[in-house]
């Protein structure tokens, strides 16, 4: 069964005189385990479609289910706890917490937004730290450390809870193209090893040919699907 | 919990001087009130002690009425000793009352034999008055500190007005309840020093010796003055002795006697009041500080932080959590201002006391200034201030919660 399914997702911004479409009728379907990517030029839509799949907004219109949720219903503390449950984000800009240790961001989500017990904690984190190899930078602060490396924490952070999808919003956007794309290398073998689902976004066409499933954003339309193998819709 | 503070406390220090600017300002905001509390407390303790201690007791019966005219120090309103004998058993009776002392108050002329002027008096049972007003002794600047039959105590000021010495022969006359008039000779045993207050410059003489003036066959009394085991149990004493001596009636059936605490008979009790009121306006004043200090820096701290609230609250951080987070801030703020405040304010005052602060208060003077903090005034700064700044930072914290992820997230 798929784990997202999204259909006729219609986002419209109001804003002062006019109606932005942001998002029209746009239907899709995402596999548990995908390595995914929206990919489309600067206003296409890719933030708006990110943030619905992530439940931090709602489309106007259209129906959208996550791991069997009704997502589009929740109320605002519901979101919340869905996202904690199911979700792990990754931000452009990183998004780390400055006055939080490596270890200490990466140990964040499983004590203020999940409820594990130390010993499980520290299991999981010293896991996650091998595994973005970070083990040996866990004790310094985010400002210690370079930008491809604030990502690998990210990573961490975004996966220490088990979530059943990642979403990451332009991720390497604010990395040299190098970094970019050992962050892509690292993020898939992430899904490799953990079997976690990963949507990213990218304007960035060379970046883009790392996913096994391309959706292909124009205008807040849906223009075309290309699955790893050479299948075009 | 435990993240929650660690979170707070590193965001404190991130942003140091901010931190420290707002936690210096609480804090001499709380010095400055323990110092004034303490001093000011000080200075009414030690004053009421003065007048209580000197001259009117803790509290008063009179006969009914006595006290509305006592500036007249009537006869007629005496208490006959039938009358006494009553109070003087309610009051043995009392285990609240530490000593008490009957007084037969009047007025009456005092010669040296060149000049005369007025003096009010005090007929006393000398023991009784200096165990119910002990600090009346150390008013006699000159002279033994006793009173024996047929000698008299004056006011320092008349003393050196008429330029009476020690030893020296004085009369004085008085006119009787029936209108004559009687005279005795006095030898001057002691000068006193004036006090603060009504009957701050009495005279006093042997109550024997006042009844053979008045000519009254056994000696009446105007007042008894009463000093209690434990002053600050002062209300309660007055309202069970009150009950107590209205039991006692007169023929009539109504009662006789009327009760007064030291508040009632002295015009300091409303400097006392004004130094309360001020403290409370003071307290005041370290709200608004600490209030208006810790809701700018925590406005602030949400401003800055919004992207880092946006993150949160995307993975999934609950608004209530998030709410939490900027409360225990301020809390934190709070804390460290009433814990700094507290020592920094004790140390103060103890360099007040090693110091030692000297003032004159109406004619005495150089009296030591001994600053005691109240550990209950300490308690209730800094529980002032703990409160305040969480109530500060709620407002705050409150917007910081109800922030849309993504608006805080797109917020450059
Ligand atoms: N909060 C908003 N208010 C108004 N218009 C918006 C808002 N967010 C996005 N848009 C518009 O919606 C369209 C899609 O934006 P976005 O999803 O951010 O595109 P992308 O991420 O692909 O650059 C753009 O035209 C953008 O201007
Ligand atoms: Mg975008």
């Amino acid at each position: 069964m798929a784990l997202i399914k999204a259909q006729n997702i219609t986002k419209d911004y109001q804003t002062e005189d006019v109606v932005v479409h942001a998002l029209q009728e746009v239907d899709f379907e995402i596999e548990p385990a995908s390595f995914v990517s929206f990919v489309g030029p600067s206003g296409s839509g890719k933030t708006t479609i990110l943030n619905l799949i992530g439940c931090l907004d709602k489309p106007s219109a259209g129906n959208l289910r996550i791991a069997d949720t009704d997502v589009i219903n929740l109320g605002r503390k519901e979101s919340a706890a869905f996202r904690g449950k199911y979700l792990g984000f990754i931000f452009q800009d990183f998004n780390l917490i400055p006055v939080l240790t490596v270890y200490e961001n990466i140990e964040y989500p499983l004590i203020m937004v999940q409820n594990i017990a130390p010993q499980e904690r520290r299991e999981r984190i010293s896991r996650m730290l091998a595994a973005v190899d970070m083990t040996d930078q866990a004790h310094k602060y985010p400002h210690q450390i370079s930008g491809g490396q604030k990502q690998r924490v990210a990573i961490a952070r975004a996966l220490v809870t088990n979530p059943a999808l990642v979403l990451a919003d332009e991720p390497t956007a604010n990395l040299d193209s190098q970094t970019a794309y050992a962050v892509i290398g690292l993020m898939k073998k992430m899904r490799d090893d953990f079997g976690t689902t990963f949507i990213f976004s990218t304007h960035d066409t060379k970046i883009v040919g790392e996913a096994e499933v391309i959706f292909r954003l124009e205008d807040g339309r849906l223009v075309g699907k290309e699955t790893k193998g050479g299948t075009k819709s | 919990m435990m993240n929650l503070f660690k979170i707070a406390i590193r965001n404190l220090i991130r942003y140091k001087r901010r931190t420290l600017l707002t936690a210096s300002l609480i804090t001499i905001g709380v010095v400055f009130v323990l110092v004034f509390v303490s001093i000011t407390g000080s200075f009414k303790a030690m004053m009421i002690g003065q007048i209580t201690d000197s001259m009117l007791g803790h509290l008063q019966i009179h006969r009914k009425g006595y006290v509305a005219s006592i500036d007249n120090l009537p006869l007629n309103l005496n208490m006959k000793s039938q009358a006494y004998a009553k109070v003087a058993t309610v009051l043995d009776a009392t285990p609240e009352v530490a000593a008490f002392s009957p007084r037969l108050k009047f007025g009456g002329m005092f010669s040296n034999f060149v000049e005369t002027t007025n003096i009010r008096l005090n007929g006393i049972y000398p023991d009784r008055e200096f165990q119910t007003v002990p600090l009346l002794t150390s008013r006699i600047s000159e002279g033994k500190k006793v009173l024996n039959r047929g000698e008299i105590l004056i006011p320092i000021l008349l003393a050196k007005g008429l330029n009476v010495k020690l030893g020296d022969t004085v009369v004085i006359v008085a006119t009787n309840a029936d209108g004559s008039v009687n005279g005795k000779q006095f030898i001057v045993s002691g000068i006193l020093e004036s006090a603060t207050g009504p009957g701050g410059r009495d005279g006093y003489v042997h109550i024997e010796d006042a009844a053979e003036v008045l000519r009254m066959p056994e000696a009446e009394v105007s007042e008894v003055a009463i000093r209690l085991k434990d002053f600050s149990r002062l209300p309660t004493a007055v309202k069970q002795l009150e009950t107590k001596v209205a039991g006692v009636v007169n023929k009539e059936g109504r009662s006789m006697f009327e009760v007064h605490s030291w508040e009632q008979l002295s015009p300091f009790f409303n400097i006392a009041r004004m130094i309360d009121v001020m403290t409370f306006f003071i307290k005041i004043m370290l709200i608004a500080i600490v209030l208006i200090s810790i809701m700018n820096v925590m406005i602030m701290a949400v401003y800055e932080r919004i992207r880092e609230i946006g993150t949160i609250a995307a993975i999934g951080t609950l608004p209530g959590k998030i709410r939490s987070m900027f409360i225990i801030e301020g809390f934190c703020l709070g804390i460290v201002g009433a814990i700094v405040g507290g020592l920094l304010g004790s140390a103060v005052i103890l360099i007040v006391n090693l110091v030692g602060i000297r003032f004159d208060f109406g004619q005495q003077q150089g009296l030591l200034l001994k600053a005691t903090l109240n550990p209950n005034d300490l308690l209730t700064v800094s529980v002032i201030v703990i409160f305040v700044a969480v109530a500060a930072s709620l407002q705050p914290a409150i917007k910081a919660s109800k922030m849309e992820p993504i608006e805080a997230l797109r917020h450059v």
